[in-house]
């Protein structure tokens, strides 16, 4: 119920805080507890409550996350991790919106002859299990020679990021009037420079909603970065879940939260920096869906 | 250009098909051997159980996300102070990996250091939680922590839905002195129930899909009780070298996902033409 009228301390409106503060208590608990388990010695955390602060602050599980920590064989941290996870997500980022921003375009201003059954499969493909095509990808990749390989990997994602970017540049670039594109082809402007010098200038508010997409979901990652990246280019996801899943002896928990922590920082940031952005990316890219 | 990758999309959709129906083990082999794999994979425990946790996994994940995100929506569109920030931390665990939110749940429900213990030491003794565990219980697990990562989305997409309401449905019920819930009830919720099936089927798909989050929190385990078919179909194509095996689970996965969607595009294409 919205009402106008002034706030006042009603029943009805302290259970409303109540429970949202509850709720929100609830949401907090683990980023709380990562947090402070972070700035925690492993004897504090053997000794200690999970809920208490530090007692004697220090930066040496952060340290020993970045840079010691072991990923299954190796024992550098998951520094390489995190540029791993960069040297993928840039490219398969710009890739996906060019490609992305392309196909939108084509299939709202051009309409080639069968292009809206391509659209509804390449939507469908959307929703498929990634177990469906994988293995044929795989061999596929093999085939190509670039299995197990940087270049693999990106197309990889730019394939299974393609619907979804698609879809949000061929509704944005649905609102622009056809009168546009018809004079600028009046004007003698081809396919690529109607593109070029037309179109990507004018979707820069959508290439902002589609990074913040592509940049979460491939960071986020972590089954095809597992099977298409090879050990070499393994993400910073896969790392982080070998460093606390096969560490053989004690546990360290604190340096299992702080490289927690530092795998989720980027789409973290993201979101807290882009805000309303991400909101509307992801809204705009499901609710169209 | 698009139609490459309809290619992709269709021609590994159809070798999966063809090589479920072979013997293929590490290699793939092109004899047909009709739908042997098929029974076999319905012969198999380890799928059978990986089908039973999904199903309990999917009702449950679902019905919470769809309730929690629902009443937060609603609650958050009460005029409130401090709105932004509330929206900003019910929705901040999805901007957080599956792998990630799994590692976390599963450090705060280990028995011997995380919640449990905690309590334990604020003076409840005999405070018991020890679910990831619990053969039996290891799946409420992954729904309590997908749950966490996933019912703000709920929220911010059926809050978008309320504020699309008009005002004017708000004034005409209060002047009929209709009391709120019956209002939500028999008017709001039947209007958001466009936003409610998008959002099914958001949620149904991450269903079909789970993986990352088990594979973090308990790696199947206590033994296999926490199995589920997209982490049975990754064993057996990678680890065990089944690919016929693993293909006609793959197979299997895609039939829930196609009765998901056909009514969906039908009711669609149907709502376009009137």
């Amino acid at each position: 119920m919205r009402t106008n009228t002034k706030r006042i301390w009603t029943p009805a409106r302290i259970g409303i805080y109540a429970f949202l503060l509850t709720a929100a208590a609830f949401f907090l608990l683990p980023l709380y507890i990562m947090l402070v388990t972070s700035f925690k010695s492993m004897e504090e955390i053997r000794l200690g409550n999970i809920f208490a602060l530090p007692m004697h602050m220090t930066v040496e599980p952060w340290r020993q996350a970045w840079s010691t920590a072991c990923t299954g064989v190796a024992c550098e941290g998951i520094s390489s991790g995190f540029w791993n996870s960069v040297a993928i997500t840039l490219p398969s980022t710009l890739l996906a919106i060019f490609l992305g921003a392309l196909n939108g375009y084509a299939l709202s201003f051009w309409r080639p002859r069968g292009s809206q059954l391509l659209f509804a499969i390449l939507l469908a493909g959307a929703f498929i299990p990634v177990q469906v095509m994988m293995f044929p990808l795989v061999r596929v990749l093999a085939v190509l020679n670039i299995f197990s390989t940087l270049p693999g990997i990106v197309l990889v994602h730019v394939i299974f990021g393609m619907p979804i970017m698609t879809l949000l540049f061929r509704n944005y670039y649905l609102g622009i009037p056809q009168e546009l594109f018809h004079a600028a082809r009046i004007d003698g402007g081809g396919f690529f420079r109607i593109f070029v010098q037309l179109m990507l200038p004018m979707s820069l508010p959508m290439i902002v909603v589609a990074a913040i997409m592509q940049v979460t979901g491939v960071w986020n990652d972590y089954i095809l970065g597992l099977v298409f990246a090879g050990r070499e280019h393994l993400p910073m996801t896969a790392q982080l879940n070998n460093v606390i899943n096969t560490t053989t002896g004690t546990r360290m928990y604190n340096v299992n939260m702080a490289a927690t922590i530092l795998t989720a920082l980027l789409p973290l940031a993201i979101y807290f920096i882009s805000g309303r952005w991400f909101v509307r990316g992801i809204a705009a890219g499901a609710v169209k869906g | 250009m698009s139609l490459t990758v309809v290619f992709g999309y269709l021609a590994t959709l159809l070798w999966t098909l063809k090589i479920s129906l072979s013997s293929s083990r590490t290699l793939p082999v092109n004899n047909f051997v009709g739908l042997i794999q098929y029974e076999r994979l319905f012969d198999n425990e380890r799928w059978l159980l990986s089908l039973n946790n999904l199903a309990i996994y999917g009702v449950l994940f679902i019905l919470a996300c769809v309730i929690i995100g629902f009443l937060l929506a609603v609650f958050i569109d009460q005029n409130v102070t401090g709105e932004g920030v509330l929206r900003t931390i019910f929705l901040y665990p999805y901007a957080m990996s599956f792998v990630a939110t799994g590692l976390v749940w599963q450090w705060m429900l280990t028995p011997g250091v995380g919640i449990q213990e905690g309590i334990r030491q604020l003076g409840f003794k005999d405070f018991q939680f020890n679910w990831i565990v619990d053969q039996d219980m290891v799946i409420y697990t992954v729904v309590i922590a997908t749950v966490w990562q996933a019912s703000g989305l709920v929220m911010a997409m059926l809050l978008a839905g309320l504020r699309g309401i008009d005002d004017d449905i708000w004034k005409a019920a209060r002047m009929d002195g209709i009391p709120t819930w019956r209002v939500y009830l028999s008017i709001i919720i039947p209007m958001l129930a466009p936003s409610f099936a998008t959002v099914f089927l958001l949620l149904a798909t991450a269903v079909v899909k789970l993986f990352d989050a088990v594979e973090a929190m308990t790696q199947g385990g206590p033994g296999t009780a926490s199995e589920v078919p997209a982490k049975f179909i990754m064993d057996h194509l990678f680890g065990r070298a089944n690919l016929s095996l693993a293909s006609a689970g793959a197979i299997m996965m895609l039939l829930p996902v196609l009765a998901l969607l056909i009514p969906y595009a039908y009711a669609r294409a149907r709502k376009g033409k009137r």
